[in-house]
């Protein structure tokens, strides 16, 4: 399992003039997710995000809640949905993103230490502020975990600054003030947020929220260094897109983000 | 038997009681819990907030409440049993206390809306009846399945000019009123203030929610000190967030006093909680294995909620307070008993509160002790209900 580190891996991409593009699925949404995860990553994935389904998920609209839901129902474990990613053979990196019950509940040390052993080398906890992830943050570092956090349009450039010098693997722009969910419109609020982080951090800048088909990616990518899309993908999956559905759509973000650059 | 005593004071500076409390919220929300803990540490420390406070809950929310002596449920149970009289606040409960401060808040911060969660319907009910009298735009969120079973208050809120929006998500009960007021809160937080109803949540609110309802705790302590000429030896509250017991609590605290806090069998947070993350705070929490959270049960739909106030969970770990539990039958008897013995019907929280008190009497508490119970709310908005359970019990024709 020799995949590449979130932040080496971002940070080249970025570097050679590329665009990324990070899309989001849950875990044991699907009898097939792994199968998707692979999917995703041979449709021109940079990196794909795994949710960890979480039973009070705060920060998610309807349509991660729904896959949270159907991952539990399915017996979604942490542990399982961990156990099974070590299996796959992949040449992107892996980010979980989950609540922090599950890691408190697990222990950082312990849970640091799976992520590491089964090659997840990003993890996004979008409860855990930056007030309270010292023990976190330890565990993660001295794992080799990549911990990357979010800023909002909501974030004072001074906050930023301390969020921007915590964050590994890249920075998390949240692209509107609100849950995650599909939306008609890109924010106003992307360039805003953008425009406030650019001048602090030297980080992949990627957007997420909001982010829903192909055109909404080319404008986010022209504005930032990437695009996570969440619940666009996590739709279609529900809708039993399956891996052959979930493949084509990323392919078309991604045709449309390399059409801009 | 002499109790520790021990203020309860300020948490620290990131809202910590101990090892419990915090602010685990997501970034979005971060900037408002901030100005909000800003807003509210200038507002009480200033003396006019304090003054338009009080004034409107002796005008307007029907304070100070009294307490009342139960002469014949004393005389059976062998103990002298106080009632810190809640129920005949303004809405029927101690809610109206916490809901004025918090929309008095609300347009000292400029804002011109406020959300709230609801179980019982209670908090909801006050929310919209301060968003009323303030001229405030009012949502509630509540569980679907307490729509249901507090249809009348649905109803009520309505009246009162508040739109309430059932929650469909999870167990569709307390905790995930609260998950979907928290989204709405990220997406609205520019205008709107979310009016927490309890002494959970991320850090200001349990402190301040704490501070709304610790007038209740000093009228009591004056009243008492009247009355019996002492702090009682028990102080006995039921506890869901906790606000209420926090409130009468905050009373006793540093006197000699036994602070009681009374769980639902299905939702003991103390008893069966282990400590986690829900709902932006560090506290003891019912959840598996794995970190899920589990649903609480119980008969009332005020106390059904997984988790329990930072600050109980340090008084429990610290010892300052205790925490029991009644079950769902002996509070039905509790509620009946006092309707019959005393001409107050209680709301089923409080009647958990009494439920550990008839049993106890003789028992933990020794006979002749004094004992203060707070009746956080009336059983108006429970009758319907109970009558039922009664009902298919065969209890009642
Ligand atoms: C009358 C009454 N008492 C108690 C509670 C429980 O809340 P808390 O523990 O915050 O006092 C409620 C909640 O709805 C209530 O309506």
């Amino acid at each position: 399992m020799s995949r590449p580190h979130l932040e080496t891996h971002l940070r080249a991409k970025v570097a050679s003039g590329g665009k990324l593009l990070v899309p989001y699925l849950m875990a044991g949404q699907s009898d097939d997710w792994l199968d998707t995860v692979q999917a995703l990553a041979e449709a021109g994935a940079d990196a794909i995000e795994i949710g960890l389904p979480f039973s009070d998920p705060i920060m998610d609209g309807p349509v991660i809640q729904q896959a949270a839901v159907v991952a539990l129902e399915r017996g979604t474990t942490p542990e399982s949905a961990l156990r099974e990613l070590a299996t796959l053979d992949l040449d992107i990196p892996l980010v979980v993103m989950t609540y922090y019950n599950l890691i408190f509940r697990a222990g950082h040390d312990r849970f640091a230490g799976r992520l590491a052993e089964v090659g997840v080398s990003g993890c996004i906890l979008p409860d855990l502020s930056l007030e309270e992830m010292d023990d976190w943050g330890r565990a993660a570092s001295a794992a080799g975990v990549d911990t990357v956090l979010l800023v909002a349009p909501s974030t004072s450039v001074e906050r930023a600054q301390m969020i921007c010098d915590r964050s590994r693997g890249f920075l998390y722009a949240v692209g509107r003030m609100g849950v995650t969910g599909e939306r008609a419109e890109i924010s106003h609020q992307v360039a805003e947020v953008v425009e406030k982080v650019k001048p602090l951090t030297t980080l992949p800048v990627c957007v997420g929220v909001g982010v829903s088909n192909p055109a909404q990616a080319a404008q986010v990518t022209g504005l930032a260094d990437g695009a996570v899309v969440g619940s666009a993908l996590v739709r279609r999956l529900l809708e039993g897109a399956g891996p052959e559905g979930a493949a084509s759509f990323i392919a078309s973000l991604r045709h449309a983000i390399d059409q801009r650059g | 038997m002499t109790a520790p005593t021990q203020s309860m004071g300020n948490p620290s500076s990131e809202g910590w009681f101990g090892d419990f409390g915090g602010r685990f919220v997501p970034e979005p929300l971060m900037p408002a819990c901030l100005e909000l803990e800003a807003a509210f540490t200038d507002a009480w420390a200033d003396p006019a907030f304090h003054a338009e406070f009080e004034s409107v809950l002796s005008s307007f929310g029907g304070r100070p409440t009294p307490v009342s002596e139960c002469l014949r449920l004393s005389e059976e149970l062998g103990i002298r049993l106080l009632l810190k009289r809640e129920d005949l606040a303004h809405t029927g409960s101690h809610k109206i206390n916490n809901v004025i401060g918090q929309a008095l808040l609300t347009k000292r911060m400029g804002k011109t809306k406020m959300i709230a969660e609801t179980g019982a319907g209670q908090h909801g009910v006050a929310s919209a009846t301060a968003a009323a009298l303030l001229g405030l735009e009012c949502t509630v969120y509540m569980g679907e399945v307490d729509t249901k079973r507090q249809a009348l208050n649905v109803f009520r809120m309505e009246l009162l000019g508040a739109k309430v929006h059932p929650v469909t998500s999870g167990s569709r009960t307390l905790k995930d009123a609260v998950n979907e007021a928290m989204r709405t809160w990220v997406a609205e937080v520019d205008d709107t203030h979310y009016c927490l109803g309890s002494v959970m949540g991320p850090h200001p609110f349990p402190w301040m929610v704490r501070e709304f309802q610790s007038i209740l705790g000093r009228e009591a302590r004056g009243q008492c000190e009247k009355i019996l000429g002492d702090v009682p030896d028990y102080v006995v509250a039921c506890v869901g967030g906790g606000s209420n017991a926090a409130g009468i609590f905050s009373g006793f605290a540093n006197s000699r006093a036994q602070l009681i806090g009374v769980e639902a069998l299905g939702g003991a947070a103390i008893a069966s909680g282990i400590p986690g993350v829900l709902h932006g705070m560090m506290s003891q929490l019912l959840q598996d294995e794995a970190g899920q959270i589990n649903e609480a049960h119980s008969i009332s739909a005020g106390l059904d909620y997984p988790g329990i106030g930072p600050e109980h969970a340090h008084l429990a770990a610290t010892g300052r307070a205790t925490y029991a539990t009644a079950g769902d039958d002996e509070v039905l008897d509790a509620l009946q008993r006092l309707s019959r013995t005393e001409g107050i019907i209680p709301a089923l929280e409080p009647a958990h509160a009494l439920a550990w008190i008839i049993n106890e009497a003789g028992r933990a508490i020794p006979t002749g002790s004094t004992v203060l119970l707070n009746m956080s709310g009336r059983g108006d908005k429970d009758v319907a209900q109970v009558r039922e359970i009664l009902q298919a019990k065969g209890l009642y024709q």
